[in-house]
């Protein structure tokens, strides 16, 4: 079976600074993998490298079989994106960013309406969808930053520390969307410094710590939470 | 190119909201006018020095006044990361520079349909439907080029501290081969010329329009990505 996602010797230098070092990754499709790390080890590089929102100084990143320096376009397609940003316009409202983005991406028409009011439902947000998103709080930005995520479909969900500024209320939200039958197929990978919820959510954990991979298995390899923090507590530093 | 389009809706749809950027052009537009008018105020019964000093003005006002606005171009698109949110959009860059391009165009003729009624007020001006459209042309061709330039050096100091003092600094220069053309053929039609007189003007316009249109569009997608 292809791979949704395919790194070999992945490498990417600032300057003179090695932030990656020759990476290996294959993630299957369906597989929710979660990327811990130190601050600096290069997580959010890693995302933004399979993004296409940056080029690699070496090494290839293949996305569904597209290559994310040839092909990017269609890369970019299969990828939604949810960062700590919420990617919102401060002056449109909910249903005009939605809206908005939904054309980038190609939907169009009645189909457009229809997923923009079922993901304003989803989130909670139906009641506010004429309201400008500069008057929303950080934690409906959120709710809204995940419809936005989510409006295409895609098979690659990219998540740079979701949980960042979500409410409890948002980050249950986003755990029901993540765990619905529409994205229970899509592949997903999650950046985060949030262990115990990263650790719940996810079957394979990756450890990155200056630039490599320091530690890749599956979550069933540990009995609980409390085991993987003793054993792999110490390569997070 | 419909994505451009939808970019640019997107921009003048935020813009006519809050008018931020409209306001602050009108409004300085208008004060280089009248302050220039009011400096020549002896000279403006002079038909000769007015025609030899008004189309400068006339361009002084909107070089000034679309530099203000373009200064603001990707501010929007900084604010919670939406610039990298239209770059992880499935789109040619260039169809983003695109976009831009569009709804910077739309708001600086908006400011010049504007002023262009007083400035012909305040200098004494009486123009014929065909001398109108004639410097309407030329007011196209000197906006585009320099909307054209200004865009991409607008997205180039993105990144830095004094976007709003580099920008100028980096834009006149590169404005000097669309604004003398500019300033000599809105002079001539103002001057009464025909357009037969203006071709070598306009040729020159349309050269650089085109041009710098071609270069930034290939050049964009290396200025946004890191």
């Amino acid at each position: 079976m292809e791979n949704a996602v395919s790194i070999r010797e992945l490498s990417k230098v600032f300057g003179k600074t090695p932030v990656l070092k020759a990476l290996d990754l294959d993630l299957k499709k369906g597989e929710f993998a979660v990327v811990f790390g130190p601050n600096g080890a290069g997580k959010t590089t890693l995302l933004k490298l399979i993004s296409t929102l940056i080029e690699p100084t070496g090494g290839s990143v293949f996305v569904s079989g597209f290559n994310i320096t040839e092909e990017p376009e269609k890369v970019r397609k299969e990828i939604g994106m949810l960062s700590h940003d919420s990617y919102l316009y401060g002056d449109l409202t909910a249903k005009e960013n939605l809206h908005f983005f939904g054309k980038m991406y190609g939907i169009n028409g009645q189909e457009l309406e229809k997923r923009i009011l079922q993901l304003l439902n989803e989130v909670g947000l139906a009641t506010k969808a004429d309201e400008r998103v500069s008057t929303f709080s950080r934690g409906m930005k959120q709710r809204l930053s995940i419809a936005r995520a989510l409006l295409h479909r895609p098979s690659l969900l990219l998540l740079d520390e979701p949980y960042t500024g979500l409410d409890p209320g948002a980050s249950l939200v986003f755990e029901n969307l993540l765990k619905s039958p529409e994205f229970q197929g899509s592949t997903k990978l999650m950046v985060s410094h949030d262990l115990e919820r990263g650790f719940a959510l996810c079957d394979r954990v990756l450890i990155l710590n200056k630039g490599k991979f320091v530690y890749d298995g599956f979550k069933v390899n540990f009995s609980g939470f409390q085991e993987f923090r003793e054993k792999c507590g110490s390569m997070l530093t | 190119m419909i994505r451009s389009f939808y970019i640019a809706a997107k921009d003048l749809k935020a813009e006519f909201r809050t008018k931020q950027m409209l306001n602050s052009m009108f409004i300085f537009s208008l004060l280089v006018l009248v302050v220039f008018s009011i400096s020549f105020g002896d000279f403006l019964g002079d038909t000769e020095k007015v025609e030899k000093l008004a189309p400068g003005v006339l361009w002084i006002a909107f070089t000034f006044a679309g530099m203000l606005g373009l200064s603001r171009t990707f501010v929007m698109e900084t604010e919670n990361g939406c610039l990298e949110a239209l770059m992880l959009c499935p789109v040619d860059r260039g169809a983003i520079y695109t976009g831009k391009i569009l709804s910077n165009l739309a708001i600086v003729f908006l400011m010049e349909a504007v002023t262009l009624p007083f400035f012909i007020i305040l200098f004494n001006y009486s123009l014929g439907i065909g001398t109108l459209l004639l410097l309407l042309l030329i007011l196209f061709l000197g906006t585009f080029g320099f909307i054209a330039v200004g865009t991409l050096l607008s997205a180039l100091t993105l990144g830095t501290r004094t976007r709003e003092l580099l920008l100028p600094v980096l834009l006149l220069p590169l404005l000097l081969p669309v604004l003398i053309p500019a300033v000599e053929a809105t002079a001539g039609i103002l001057a009464g010329n025909s357009i037969g007189n203006l071709i070598p003007e306009i040729r020159l316009l349309a050269v650089y329009d085109l041009v710098f249109f071609v270069i930034s569009h290939l050049v964009f997608e290396h200025v946004v990505s890191d």
